[in-house]
């Protein structure tokens, strides 16, 4: 077993190889079962939705890889809170966009840096940090936004549904975001940081990595990712709602996960993001297209994380 | 900090201690609250959610985290207001199979060694989708037996109360006052000296995580006796509420250090947020928020306390 797979070479070694190769294969049966048809728009539709999900799971990604205990649980509500905030300051005005985006960055700035403040005042685990402080968001978002129905500046809306030749621009805006954070990732001091602090909590100690500040930075990032989310999901959705950031929680740590990053930290990957959202959509579109219900989706979806941890787990043990 | 408290003393009291400021609180703003009537309706839902909050707590102690308790006691609800209604025996397998459940997921994280918030995420799908099979819209009826049970009008005491305190007392005895239980205790707190000392971590581990299904299968027939009907979501804010009531009880995320009086009292204490915030006047939109702000204020005084602590 050893010997086949370090002779396996480039692709196949990569973990998040597989995320892509198990979202061809669901696209193959959804196609197959249609008989060619409507395969374009099946991917069309399953990018527009991925990119929704990749674009919190970067954040996640690089709090989960600060070690374990690091999840960011605060994601949905900072959503919510972001697009109502968003949506009200711009007005349905096209002049005010720039003006929302920043708005709804500065309340991920906000929610992040009060997580941080928690964690590092309180000396309370992140997980239970986020988890208060998505309470305090929460309820600011639902007496905030009570009411509040209102509609996106009809620009914003344009952009975020355009497509290209059936490709969805949002989605190339988001691979280029990818390929961004790719590089933070992985050739800044920043990114090697993250990375080894959660290999080594101690050793990156040692090193004189300044972990304070890195933390602060990566909790900042996530949230602030997510107030992206809740400006570009308010205007495709047509306005914000109270419940907007719900599926997001379970949603970016499932991408993360089932895209080939370490669940105790220290080793991150970007591109099976993608290939791990793609995934999610386009089984929950075959499951649709053979006219299976929610009940079996939800299922679904729950047995392939199992699955997936499972087998990754044991990929780990047996090296 | 006075010298004669404690610090360990003082991080014991700090729940009750929360909860008596609340409920002075309470009564000073409504005084008509400080009566069988009051208290029964203040209360009431504290009995299901004191539950789930026991559950969460089986599975810190053993230092993971159940993220699907919300989803399970809707499953339970969903079980229990149909099959249980329309075939009996069905249903009680059907419930008896979620504490299985519950069991292998327990065996699973331990032998595969695998972090229990991504396998009781997927679970949690798992749970949902079965509820949604079984019940797709809200509906179905309360066993009457469940019913009665939940409307219970004891003299002198209130049910609920009553009905906190026999499961955080059975709760402390058990896992506080029995050799098992600080074995149990001991393998979050100490895993290696517990399988050194030859325990089996995985007989721990299994216990309980089937105790907590146990309890999360009251949690969720008692939440169907209050409401009478049930529905997939109906407890979708049980997940964070069971978590927040184990902290705010004194439970420690690590270590196996945990108190099942404190968690009940910190369920008890999250429940009456809603009362407060309405003899207040404040919008219930505030309620999730003000649970927590005390969440928040709780931490930030164990934290003046454990500070105190080290400086000795």
């Amino acid at each position: 077993m050893r010997a086949v797979r370090s002779q396996a070479v480039g692709l196949v070694d990569k973990p998040w190889f597989w995320a892509f190769v198990a979202a061809f294969a669901v696209w193959l049966a959804i196609v197959g079962f249609t008989h060619g048809q409507g395969g374009g728009q099946v991917l069309t539709a399953a990018l527009t939705f991925a990119t929704f999900s990749v674009i919190v799971g970067i954040g996640q990604m690089f709090v989960i890889t600060l070690g374990p205990g690091n999840v960011d649980l605060s994601i949905p509500a900072t959503v919510t809170l972001a697009g109502s905030v968003a949506t009200k300051v711009m007005a349905t005005q096209d002049s005010m966009i720039a003006v929302g985006l920043v708005v709804a960055l500065l309340c991920g700035v906000a929610v992040g840096c009060v997580n941080y403040a928690l964690i590092r005042i309180l000396r309370i685990p992140p997980i239970i940090a986020t988890l208060s402080s998505s309470f305090l968001v929460q309820s600011t978002a639902i007496a905030y936004g009570r009411g509040l129905r209102i509609k996106p500046p009809p620009l914003l809306a344009e952009f975020t549904t355009l497509r290209v030749a059936g490709v969805p621009v949002l989605a190339i805006c988001v691979v280029i975001l990818t390929v961004f954070f790719s590089v933070v990732l992985n050739r800044t001091v920043y990114g090697r940081s993250v990375l080894a602090i959660g290999q080594s909590y101690q050793a990156a100690n040692l090193a004189g990595i300044n972990i304070g500040s890195i933390r602060f930075c990566t909790y900042v990032l996530s949230a602030v990712l997510a107030g992206l989310l809740g400006f570009l999901f308010s205007g495709f959705s047509g306005g914000a709602s109270l419940s907007m950031g719900e599926q997001y929680l379970l949603a970016s740590i499932a991408v993360v996960i089932i895209g080939g990053t370490s669940v105790a930290g220290g080793s991150a990957n970007l591109p099976g993001i993608w290939g791990a959202a793609l995934f999610f959509y386009l089984v929950e579109t075959m499951l649709n297209t053979y006219g299976l219900g929610a009940g079996f989706r939800y299922m679904a979806t729950g047995v392939i994380i199992i699955t997936v941890i499972i087998l990754a787990g044991s990929h780990r043990a047996s090296r | 900090m006075r010298g004669w408290v404690s610090p360990r003393f003082a991080r014991a009291i700090l729940p009750g201690l929360s909860l008596a400021t609340l409920l002075i609180a309470i009564f000073y703003l409504q005084p008509r609250a400080m009566s069988y009537v009051g208290l029964n309706l203040m209360l009431n839902l504290a009995v299901p959610i004191a539950l789930a909050t026991i559950a969460q707590m089986c599975v810190i102690t053993v230092n993971d985290l159940d993220l699907s308790i919300g989803a399970y006691v809707g499953f339970v609800t969903c079980i229990a207001a149909t099959l249980l209604q329309d075939a009996p025996l069905l249903g009680i397998a059907a419930l008896l199979g979620g504490v299985l459940a519950y069991a292998l997921v327990g065996a699973v994280v331990y032998l595969r060694n695998l972090p229990s918030i991504v396998v009781t995420l997927g679970m949690s799908f798992v749970w949902l989708g079965l509820s949604v099979l079984i019940l797709p819209t809200p509906g179905g009826t309360a066993p009457q037996w469940v019913r009665g049970l939940m409307t219970l009008k004891p003299p002198f005491v209130p049910f609920p109360i009553i009905a906190a305190a026999v499961i955080g007392i059975f709760m402390h005895l058990a896992l506080m006052r029995t050799s098992y239980g600080s074995i149990l205790r001991g393998s979050g707190g100490n895993p290696k000296a517990i399988g050194r000392a030859g325990w089996s971590l995985l007989r721990a581990k299994v216990t309980m995580f089937a105790l907590a299904g146990f309890f999360g299968m009251l949690s969720g027939l008692s939440l169907l006796g209050l409401t009478t009907s049930a529905d997939a979501n109906i407890a979708a804010r049980y997940t964070l509420l069971s978590i927040a009531g184990v902290i705010l009880g004194g439970g420690e995320f690590v270590g196996g250090r945990v108190s099942p009086l404190g968690a009940v009292i910190g369920a008890i204490t999250l429940t009456l947020t809603a009362s407060f915030l309405s003899f207040l006047r404040i919008s219930p939109d505030w309620q999730i928020g003000a649970q927590g702000a005390i969440l928040i204020i709780v931490l930030a005084l164990r934290a003046v306390i454990n500070r105190a602590e080290a400086r000795k």
